[in-house]
């Protein structure tokens, strides 16, 4: 059997393994919450008794899983040169508000008008993801903590911009603080001619399936063409692997930190428009925070790879979903985010549990190759 | 090389984690109070077969804040028992990400009239109501905004009126205060009742007014620490008697109180006796009482008798909607001057302010 084949097999059987462990932990704990496990888990796959409620449920799995895809890949392209970019959340929020009131100030044919507000979000985030960058490359100051402090510096930034400078007409009777609405031309067209092609009713659900999961696929083919195809992905893993060999090697590791922050700051911005163009219309006080930090674990879980990720996304999104169904269920929803813990950490040590074994397979492999008894050292 | 590549990779995942935990107990530690909560286990099957299937949806925090969600359900409840309806309540994500769902999950599941506790709700429950124009809605804290949807809403400044009264005629320094959550439309009418009422007893006294954050920033609501910081300046500066309208933040005025061995005035629910620490209780000497229980109990009758959405529904002292309570008996003695001013008030006598 080739090698590759036998890592990548390995691979899937630890994550399946961590999966079914996953699976029993939490039956445990919802037991513990006096729940039974088997209602839990049929909630899991309950989309409802109508088509209606099947199509929503649908649209609501999808919907929740592209910021999801988004916030890993921006989390990915970081992690892949050791770079921490725990700024995601605050990077994504600026970009956001930015961009809903920029949207807002005209109005242009619909592929002008969102195009200039997906750049606008990507050029935020990208600056905003600068910042680190340049204090980390000019004055060597750890990543994480900028970026842990300018989250904070971001999140009462939009606080203050939504209810100050970027502040629209709020409706008679309304309390939450909003941004002026876009324009109709501003709406990203939903997919829901999908479910028609297939005889279903199209969802409802906040506008339908959003249109920018699109954006996110295209997004992701980019992103993976770019660092596995490209001399600058290929930096990029350099660097990660070994900074001083990198080095070496004649790549500007200054570029390489800034290039990847940027790109990671850029892709960040972008994770907040899904919700935007799709269903709100406007960035609002209800705006979904968090996705940032969920961004982390979806990158963890998915390897920092596109397809990964993608998986990943949507086994968050699949397991989201039901936080009504279950609630219907009489299960509490807290199982959600106890599944989803339980899987991050077993992923992590059935990666590293894989990794190992897959080590010392190659040695044994090479040890027999050389006609040896005693195993020699490979790099794997 | 890939051993240590992957420690890096494990410390990441551990602060990912430590980072969401972070976030979710921000989000309002809504998630821990539900699993907590024995869930409501059979509540529907033994509920009467009944055609009226009544579905409510909480805002983040959910059942459990001995306040505002906590009022809504005891009206849920009432109707069970009382009309027979058959109940479901539910709570969204700690993001808050799936207001819209959770209504729209509830209308497919056939639950009509669907209620949305909370001013949260007003852009989805727009929303879902266009959706499901033949499904009656109602939101609490928020105007109607369709014509199936009932807005819910409370004359608090009627009950601070009330407030204001009871503080101004006890107080002995003639010096008050008002500490509000968040500075929105909604709390500055607490703030003008409150005013009108203690200058109706006393035209010069003292009052402090601090609001804990701006329009927008609704961490005023969950902040005690900033709170307590709030009143103990009152105190310091000679008020005696301060009232609360910011949630959870009231906890850090009730502590500044006991500090100062002053008394604090309770908002939303009866504080003496919901909150939990016995040492605070004896500090409020009355709380506003905002009878959220009776808007969505008064709502579900009415729709059992054939009532329409497209309009809001204000409950006022008129309805008991609105009150103080008199937990301690602390102002028993000044019941009559109470009265006096109720009455007052639901005879069209004196019209309270909505805004200061």
């Amino acid at each position: 059997m080739p090698a590759g084949l036998n890592r990548a097999l390995l691979t899937v059987a630890g994550a399946v393994i961590a999966i079914i462990l996953a699976i029993a932990i939490s039956s445990v704990a919802i037991t513990a919450a006096g729940a039974s496990p088997i209602d839990a888990f049929a909630a899991f796959f309950d989309f409802g008794a109508s088509e209606r409620a099947q199509s929503n449920g649908i649209a609501a799995f999808i919907n929740r899983a592209v910021p999801l895809f988004i916030a890993g890949l921006a989390v990915a392209v970081g992690f892949r040169m050791n770079l921490f970019n725990i700024g995601v959340e605050g990077q994504y929020r600026l970009a956001a508000i930015c961009a809903a009131y920029v949207g807002s100030t005209f109005t242009a044919p619909a592929p002008i008008q969102i195009a200039v507000i997906i750049v606008v979000a990507a050029a935020v985030g990208g600056l905003y993801a600068l910042i680190p960058a340049v204090m980390k490359v000019t004055r060597g100051v750890n990543e994480v903590i900028a970026t842990i402090m300018l989250n904070y510096i971001a999140i009462n930034l939009t606080s203050y911009l939504v209810r100050g400078p970027f502040a629209g007409e709020r409706a008679a009777g309304q309390l939450t603080t909003t941004t002026p609405e876009l324009p109709e031309s501003a709406m990203f067209p939903n997919l829901n001619f999908v479910f028609e092609l297939f005889g279903l009713l199209p969802p409802t659900r906040g506008g339908g399936v959003w249109g920018f999961l699109l954006v996110a696929i295209v997004l992701g083919i980019v992103i993976w063409v770019v660092l596995e195809r490209t001399r600058f992905g290929f930096n990029v893993k350099a660097s990660g692997l070994n900074g001083p060999a990198a080095l070496a090697s004649g790549i500007d590791s200054k570029k390489m930190i800034i290039a990847a922050m940027v790109m990671s700051g850029s892709i960040a911005g972008l994770i907040g428009l899904p919700e935007i163009l799709g269903d709100k219309g406007a960035f609002n006080s209800n705006f979904t925070a968090g996705l940032g930090f969920l961004g982390i674990a979806v990158a963890l879980l998915g390897r920092n790879k596109p397809v990964g990720i993608a998986v990943a996304a949507l086994l968050f999104a699949f397991l989201d979903r039901a936080q009504g169904a279950l609630q219907i269920a009489n299960v509490p929803p807290s199982v959600i985010t106890i599944i989803q813990g339980v899987i991050v950490l077993l992923v992590v040590v059935a990666n590293e549990v894989t990794n190992r074994l897959a080590l010392r397979l190659e040695e044994q492999r090479a040890a027999q190759e050389l006609g040896r008894k005693q195993p020699v050292e490979v790099a794997a | 090389m890939l051993g240590k590549r992957f420690n890096r990779m494990a410390i990441g995942t551990v602060a990912g984690v430590m980072l969401m935990a972070a976030a979710a107990c921000g989000g309002g530690g809504g998630g821990a109070t539900t699993a907590s909560e024995a869930p409501t286990g059979g509540a529907s099957s033994e509920a009467p077969k009944s055609a009226l299937k009544v579905g409510l949806a909480f805002d983040i925090g959910g059942r459990g804040d001995k306040s505002f969600n906590d009022a809504a359900y005891a009206g849920l409840e009432k109707a069970k028992t009382e009309l027979g309806a058959e109940i479901k309540e539910l709570s969204p994500a700690a993001d808050g990400s799936n207001r819209g769902d959770l209504l729209r999950q509830l209308a497919d599941a056939g639950y009509n009239p669907i209620i949305g506790v909370g001013f949260a709700y007003g852009e989805d429950i727009k929303k879902a109501a266009e959706e499901y124009p033949d499904i009656q809605f109602a939101v609490v804290d928020s105007a109607s905004n369709a014509p199936n949807v009932t807005g819910l809403l409370f004359a608090e400044e009627q009950g601070s009126y009330l407030a204001g009264v009871a503080a101004a005629t006890k107080s002995e320094s003639g010096h008050i205060g008002f500490v509000g959550g968040v500075e929105n439309d909604l709390i500055k009418k607490f703030e003008a009742g409150y005013v009108a009422g203690a200058k109706s007893v006393k035209s010069d006294i003292k009052i402090d007014i601090k609001y804990l954050t701006p329009d927008g920033d609704f961490s005023g609501f969950k902040a005690p620490d900033k709170g307590k910081v709030a009143a103990d300046k009152m105190y310091q500066d000679g008020a005696d008697i301060v009232y609360h309208a910011s949630g959870d933040s009231g906890l850090g005025v009730f502590q500044a109180a006991a500090a100062a061995k002053k008394k604090a005035i309770g908002v939303d629910s009866d504080q003496r006796q919901t909150v939990k620490e016995t040492d605070l209780q004896s500090v409020i000497m009355t709380s506003m009482l905002k009878r959220v229980d009776v808007g969505v109990f008064e709502f579900i009758k009415a729709f059992q008798g054939g009532a329409k959405g497209g309009s809001n529904v204000t409950y006022d002292l008129k309805v008991d909607g609105v009150g103080l309570s008199t937990t301690g008996g602390e102002i028993d003695d000044i019941k009559d001057k109470l009265d006096a001013a109720k009455k007052d008030i639901v005879d069209g006598k004196i019209t309270v302010p909505a805004k200061p």
